[in-house]
């Protein structure tokens, strides 16, 4: 066929002519299934039909969708959703020109949010350079758990597994780091300037390798960093150093680009460390003693608690600290470096399990940075529901009691098999 | 202030142990005053060495305000401190490094990180390195030392510990998980000796092209919502916070409701 457009001056009338009786299926046939919601009209201005805009909703009510979606076709709410979610560029490298290393700390397996600004930081150095385009090369220890590599801004990963790496080890880490540095020699290190993690293994590389670190970093422009000094009452800045400890936030994590994060072998032939520090392993700490601020597992008791000694126990049993809210404390059932809250404690725990407390606004600011919070109450439509992963509407008492029974009758278990 | 003595530490008793110890800053008013990490690691020091076995140096500039808060140290119930001196803007690591050799201590203690200047945090890194010590990062406590190694706890995040055998001679840094520091008395501080001692000068030449300015505050990290159309904006933007998504068991046994919150706890493995 030919594709010449041909024109037909009726047609084109009648669908211009609302007021046409064939209007409709002229319009229908012109334009897909539905009347189209705009045309060009013979004079080169756009034309609209208004009633063609939009779509009806589920109460009969005509919606008018002004994202520049078009609805004109209704129906497909389905389909525009998903053509909204955001989709990732995928990005490859090749052949780098030269790499950025990342030593991720990885708490349990997985990236922590300040390792994520670093790659973020790390993305910005290897994308960033006049000289061709380099690749972020992620350094980690220990089985990871991690999925989201590519979605970080990996592009390669060495992981260094086995029990030489397990525990504290810091000295054999460093050999580790530095079989990696005779191997792809990086342009930039980055470390999390994290205590225990990217602190102390960034300056022990840079004191190996005898490079002058720039740590406390928080900025980063073209060949220059700024990070703190003097107790964070200072700003220092510098030439971009080989080795970087950066502070949490340095940099946006990536966000629209997913990387390939494909491993590679680690280096081969590492030299034996010295070992001058063996790990005994960790401690059993009382929970008592650990402050409310830095608690792991916190259970906490409120105005629902009718039975104070089963709520002790079961604290002791589950190994949890104890914190409580504003009333609980009123009330003289707990001491008041307990109390969780906007004039208590601002806590960190990764789970949190409220029994008995109603979620006042003022209790609910002092968990937000918990991970899981479980709750226990007796009213289904309270805040601290809404709130939680986890609700059990229950008695208290009843709830605390059957918990440390099942703990107490696992734990004579194992001890019976063992 | 009669202390209880650190029950639990055995063996020599007269280990000899250096502290480094630097001028701080308070962080308010911004006075001249002793480090709270090397305080702590100063008390952690009385504990280990009765009798005169700790040592205390200050490498660094004498001026009267260092002077004023050095005695500070001096306080806390120690005879003497050596102020190796060095102009503003030298090195100190060499002078520090062989102010130690000829010492010879077992064990040195620092604060995890001085409170003016560049504060890095690297001298102890520097001077293990350089002397071929173990060094052993955020010490809460000396258990013991005996012989060529010491047992200590090292604090971890979230208020734990570890045990840690180390090799002797040890570099070890103090931070907020150690036992404060007691307080400065008056009269000791007055009758404290600073002795003053000379050493090389290296510069730090690479300090000097820095640019130092009061630290700015830093951008809080705004929410950025990456939309395509004012819509999705509009929906992040009044989107609440917490999006329910919760699981509600109602009408369970509290056996049932307790086998849940067990799981939960195995899944984020609090339980042990
Ligand atoms: C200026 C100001 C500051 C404040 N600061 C804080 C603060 O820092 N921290 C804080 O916590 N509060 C604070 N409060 C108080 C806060 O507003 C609430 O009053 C308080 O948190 C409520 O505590 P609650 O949830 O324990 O008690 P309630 O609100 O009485 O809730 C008790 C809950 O227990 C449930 N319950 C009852 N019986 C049982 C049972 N047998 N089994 C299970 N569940 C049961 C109930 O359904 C209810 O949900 C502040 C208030 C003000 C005005």
């Amino acid at each position: 066929m030919n594709d010449i457009i041909r024109r037909d001056p009726r047609t084109e009338w009648i669908a211009r002519n609302r007021l046409h009786p064939e209007h409709d299926a002229v319009l229908a046939r012109m334009g897909g299934s539905a009347p189209a919601a705009q045309w060009m009209g013979p004079n080169g201005i756009i034309r609209r039909n208004p009633h063609a805009v939009g779509f009806i909703g589920p109460n009969g009510i005509r919606r008018i969708d002004r994202s520049g979606a078009q609805t004109a076709n209704a129906g497909g709410s389905a389909r525009r959703d998903a053509a909204v979610a955001p989709t990732r560029r995928q990005i490859r490298i090749e052949t780098p020109a030269f790499y950025v290393a990342v030593v991720a700390d990885m708490p349990g397996g997985r990236l922590s949010a300040h390792d994520r600004d670093v790659l973020g930081l790390a993305r910005q150095l290897a994308d960033g350079a006049s000289d061709g385009q380099g690749a972020v090369l992620l350094v980690s220890f220990g089985e990871s758990r991690e999925e989201g590599l590519g979605d970080a801004g990996v592009d390669r990963v060495v992981s260094f597994t086995g029990e030489r790496f397990e525990g504290y080890v810091p000295e054999q880490r460093v050999t580790a780091l530095g079989g990696v540095e005779r191997q792809h020699e990086p342009r930039h290190w980055l470390f999390p300037d994290s205590s225990l993690g990217g602190a102390e293994l960034g300056r022990r590389l840079a004191v190996r390798l005898g490079e002058r670190p720039a740590t406390q970093v928080w900025q980063i422009a073209i060949g220059e960093c700024t990070g703190r000094g003097a107790a964070g009452s200072m700003d220092i800045s510098r030439r971009l150093p080989r080795i970087v400890l950066a502070l949490p936030e340095c940099a946006e994590p990536v966000s629209d680009t997913t990387h390939a994060a494909e491993s590679i072998a680690p280096p081969a032939a590492l030299p034996q460390a010295l070992r001058r520090i063996e790990d005994l392993g960790a401690v059993a700490v009382d929970p008592s003693s650990v402050a409310l601020a830095e608690a792991e597992f916190i259970l906490s008791a409120g105005n629902g608690i009718r039975d104070w000694d089963g709520f002790h126990r079961a604290a002791s049993v589950l190994g949890a600290t104890e914190g409580a809210s504003r009333v609980a404390v009123d009330n003289g059932f707990m001491p008041r470096h307990r109390q969780v809250g906007a004039t208590g404690t601002w806590v960190t725990a990764r789970v949190y399990l409220a029994v008995g407390i109603s979620g006042a606004i003022q209790h609910l600011q002092g968990i937000q940075q918990c991970d899981k919070v479980i709750a226990i109450n007796t009213d289904p439509g309270c805040d601290m529901v809404k709130r939680a992963d986890l609700a059990v509407i229950a008695d208290s008492s009843e709830v605390l009691a059957a918990v440390v029974e099942l703990v107490e009758g696992v734990r004579k278990e194992q001890r019976n098999a063992a | 202030m009669q202390r209880e003595r650190n029950g639990n530490v055995t063996g020599d008793e007269r280990v000899k142990v250096a502290a480094l110890v630097s001028v701080g800053r308070h962080p308010v008013t911004g006075r001249p005053r002793r480090a709270e990490y090397d305080a702590r690691a100063v008390e952690i020091g009385l504990s280990l060495a009765t009798g005169g076995g700790l040592h205390l140096v200050h490498a660094g500039e004498c001026s009267s305000e260092s002077e004023a808060a050095l005695r500070a140290y001096l306080g806390m119930g120690i005879a003497a401190v050596d102020m190796v001196q060095q102009p503003a803007g030298a090195d100190i690591v060499p002078a520090l490094e062989s102010w130690l050799r000829e010492l010879g201590p077992r064990l040195v203690l620092c604060g995890a990180r001085g409170e003016t200047g560049e504060a890095s945090g690297l001298v102890p890194f520097l001077l293990a390195e350089r002397l071929g010590w173990s060094l052993v990062c955020g010490l809460a406590e000396v258990e013991s030392v005996d012989g060529d190694s010491m047992t200590v706890l090292q604090a971890l995040p979230r208020g734990q510990r570890r045990r840690l055998k180390v090799r002797l001679p040890a570099v070890v840094t103090v931070d907020a998980a150690a036992q404060p520091a007691r307080q400065s008395a008056f009269g000791p501080a007055r009758r404290g000796e600073l002795q003053r001692l000379d050493a090389p000068v290296t510069p730090d030449r690479e300090a000097q092209g820095w640019t130092t300015a009061p630290a700015r505050k830093r951008p809080k990290r705004l929410k950025i919502v990456k939309a395509t159309s004012a819509r999705d904006r509009f929906k992040a933007a009044a989107a609440k916070a917490e999006g329910g998504g919760g699981q509600v068991l109602t009408g369970v046994s509290a056996q049932a409701g307790a086998e849940a919150i067990l799981k939960l706890l195995r899944e984020e493995g609090v339980l042990r």
